[in-house]
C-alpha cells in the first residue's frame, strides 16, 4: 500500500534520513520503533510532505501505486493518508466540535461528514461530553483522543500516529492502543511510531527498528521480542552487563 | 452638545476600530503588524478617486470596483512581499511591510502627485438628518455606523459558522496542524490579506471623506487605529473595535475641552492602560505556540 524507497531527508546541512526503505501492507498495524532522534518523526513528516518543498532530497514514496513524494500535503490527505502528530497539536481555541470538523476539511459530502461525526462521538464519549469546550482545556489524554478522532474524519486508508502514548498513564495508554486496534479492525492500515516498545510490539503485526536515520531491523514482533539486543536496549531487560554490550550493539547497527 | 460629541467620537472611533480590525486580522494570521496597511488603504482610495473623477462613473460602480482593487492589492502584497520570505523572523517581516509601505507611497506620489485633493464621497459630512429634537447627525456618521455593524456581524458569522472561517482560525492557531488537515494555508494567508485590505480600504475612504486626500493622509489614522487595536488586545476583533470606540470618545471630548491636546491625549491614555494591562484590555490569555 505504501512503499518508501531510499528516502534521504535533509534539514539544511544535516542529513536526518540516510536512505531508508520500507513497505506497508494493506490492513496491517506496522510499528516504527527507535530511540530519540532516530528519525521516526522525520520519516512521517517526509511522507506527509510537511518539510521543505525540496524534501525528500532523494528516493521515492508510492501510495496505492502513485508517486506522492512531490505532492502537496493537501492532495496526500485527499488520497487517504491521515497523520496524528507528536504532541497532539489540536487547535487550542477551537471547540472540540470545530476541531473534529476541521478533520473533514477536504470532504464535501455533508451527509457522510455528519454520519462520521456521530460515529466518532460514539466511539469517544468523552469528546461528546465536551463537544463545545475549547480543545486547549482538555487533558492530555482527551486531546489525544481528539487528535485521533479528528484524523479519522478524512476517512483515511492509512493512519499514521506519532507517539500516541506520550505522557499518558499506563491505563490510558492501554485504552489508546485498544482504540488503535479497533480502528485497524474497521479496515484502516496503521503506521505507529512508539517509544513504548513493549506495547507497540504487542499490538503490531510487523515492526521496523530505526537508528541514526537508518532502518536497522525489520521483522515480526514475536521474533523481535525474543531478540537479545531488542530485549536489552528497547525492552530494558538486561541479559549481560551493559556497556560492552551496548558498544557491540552500536557497532552492529552502524555497519548495516 | 454632549450627545453630539459622543456620537461624533463614536463615529470616528468606529473608523479607528474598523481599521484596527484590518490590522488585527493580519496580525493574527501572519504574526506581523502590517505597517503598509495605511498606505494600502490610501492607494485604494486614490483608485476610487481616479475612477470617480477621470472616468466619471457613478459612485455605485466606483465603490465595488475599488473593493475589487483592494482585494487584489492585498493578495498581491502577500504574494510578492510576504510569501517569498522563507522562515522569516518577526523583525524581517516588519521590515518587509515597511518596504511595501514606502513603495506604495512612492507609487501614489508619482501617479497622483502630492497636492491635496477633495475626495468626492457619496456620504457628506455636512448634510445632516435630525434623528431627534436638537440632535442632528450627518450622513457620514450614519454610513460609518451602518457599515461597521454590517462588517462586524459578517465577520462574526464568517469566523463562527463558515468552514473557511473556522479553517482561518485553525491556521492562526497552528499552521502545521492546519496543513495536516489538508487546509491550503497559503490560500488562507492570501484570503486574510484580501479581507484585511478590503476592510482597510473601506475605512480609509471614510477617513478621506472627512479630511483630504494626499499620499500621507493615512499616516495619522493608521497610528491611532494601531494604538486602538493594541488597546483592545490585537487578538480579539470585538476588543479592537471597542478599543477604537474608546479612543474616538476620549479624543473627541478632550479635543473639545482642550483642543491643543487633541493629537496626543489618546496616546497618553493608551500608554497608561498598557502599563497597567500590557496585553490590552480584551486580549485572550492563550499564548500562541511557536
Ligand atoms: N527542524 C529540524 N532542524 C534540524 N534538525 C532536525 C530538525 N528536526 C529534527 N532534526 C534532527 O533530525 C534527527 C531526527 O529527528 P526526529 O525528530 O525525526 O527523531 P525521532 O525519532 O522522532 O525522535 P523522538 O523519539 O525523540 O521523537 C535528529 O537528529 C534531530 O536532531
Ligand atoms: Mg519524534
Amino acid at each position: 500500500m505504501l512503499a518508501v524507497k531510499n528516502i534521504e531527508t535533509w534539514y539544511d546541512l544535516i542529513r536526518a534520513l540516510h536512505g531508508i526503505s520500507f513497505e506497508i501492507q494493506q490492513g496491517a498495524i506496522v510499528a516504527l520503533l527507535g530511540s530519540n532522534g532516530a528519525g521516526k518523526t522525520t520519516t512521517l513528516k517526509t511522507i506527509m510532505r510537511l518539510l521543505d518543498d525540496d524534501q525528500p532530497e532523494k528516493g521515492t514514496i508510492e501510495f496505492l501505486g502513485k508517486r506522492i513524494d512531490r505532492m502537496d500535503t493537501e492532495e496526500i490527505v485527499r488520497m487517504g493518508i491521515s497523520y496524528v502528530p507528536e504532541g497532539r497539536e489540536v487547535f487550542p481555541e477551537l471547540t472540540v466540535m470545530e476541531n473534529i470538523l476541521m478533520g473533514a476539511y477536504t470532504r464535501k459530502d455533508r451527509k457522510g461528514i455528519q454520519e462520521d461525526i456521530d460515529g466518532i462521538l460514539k466511539q469517544f464519549p468523552i469528546l461528546d461530553e465536551r463537544r463545545n469546550q475549547q480543545a486547549g482545556h482538555l487533558s492530555g489524554g482527551e486531546q489525544q483522543m481528539l487528535a485521533i478522532g479528528r484524523a479519522l474524519m478524512s476517512r483515511p486508508k492509512l493512519l499514521m500516529l506519532d507517539e500516541p502514548s506520550l505522557g499518558l498513564s499506563p491505563l490510558l495508554t492501554k485504552e489508546i492502543f485498544t482504540i488503535i486496534q479497533k480502528i485497524n479492525q474497521q479496515g484502516v492500515t496503521i503506521l505507529l511510531v512508539e517509544q513504548n516498545v513493549n506495547m507497540a510490539l504487542k499490538y503490531s503485526h510487523y515492526a521496523f527498528l530505526m537508528e541514526n536515520g537508518r532502518i536497522v531491523r525489520a521483522d515480526k514482533p514475536e521474533i523481535l521480542r525474543e531478540d537479545d539486543d531488542v530485549k536489552e536496549f528497547y525492552l530494558g531487560i538486561a541479559t549481560e552487563t551493559s556497556i560492552k554490550g551496548y558498544k557491540r550493539y552500536r557497532r552492529k547497527v552502524r555497519f548495516r | 452638545m454632549f450627545e453630539m460629541l459622543l456620537i461624533e467620537g463614536l463615529a470616528i472611533g468606529a473608523c479607528y476600530g474598523l481599521f484596527g480590525v484590518a490590522v488585527a486580522i493580519i496580525y493574527k494570521t501572519s504574526d506581523v503588524i502590517n505597517f503598509a496597511q495605511g498606505e494600502m488603504g490610501m492607494v485604494a482610495t486614490f483608485v476610487a478617486y481616479h475612477i470617480l473623477t477621470v472616468y466619471n462613473v457613478p459612485f455605485w460602480i466606483a465603490f465595488p470596483a475599488t473593493m475589487v482593487f483592494a482585494i487584489l492589492l492585498g493578495m498581491a502584497i502577500e504574494f510578492c512581499f510576504l510569501r517569498p520570505a522563507k522562515d522569516p523572523t518577526v523583525l524581517g517581516l516588519l521590515i518587509i511591510t515597511l518596504g511595501a509601505e514606502m513603495l506604495l507611497m512612492g507609487l501614489a506620489g508619482w501617479k497622483w502627485g502630492a497636492e491635496q485633493k477633495d475626495f468626492p464621497f457619496l456620504l457628506s459630512v455636512t448634510k445632516t438628518h435630525e434623528i431627534a429634537p436638537d440632535l442632528a447627525i450627518n450622513e457620514w456618521t450614519i454610513g460609518v455606523f451602518t457599515l461597521t455593524i454590517i462588517i462586524m456581524v459578517s465577520l462574526f458569522l464568517f469566523f463562527r459558522y463558515s468552514k473557511l472561517g473556522i479553517a482561518m482560525r485553525a491556521t492562526q492557531q497552528n499552521v502545521n496542524a492546519a496543513k495536516i488537515m489538508g487546509i491550503k494555508v497559503e490560500r488562507v494567508f492570501s484570503i486574510t490579506w484580501a479581507m484585511s485590505s478590503l476592510i482597510g480600504a473601506i475605512a480609509a475612504m471614510f477617513f478621506a471623506a472627512r479630511s483630504v486626500l494626499d499620499p500621507n493622509f493615512m499616516m495619522e489614522p493608521f497610528m491611532r487605529a494601531f494604538a486602538a487595536a493594541v488597546l483592545g488586545g490585537l487578538t480579539s476583533i470585538p476588543g479592537v473595535v471597542i478599543g477604537g470606540l474608546i479612543m474616538g470618545i476620549i479624543e473627541n471630548f478632550f479635543g473639545y475641552a482642550w483642543p491643543e491636546w487633541k493629537p496626543i491625549v489618546a496616546f497618553v491614555v493608551i500608554i497608561l492602560i498598557i502599563t497597567v494591562r500590557p496585553s490590552g484590555l480584551f486580549a485572550k490569555h492563550y499564548i500562541k505556540k511557536v
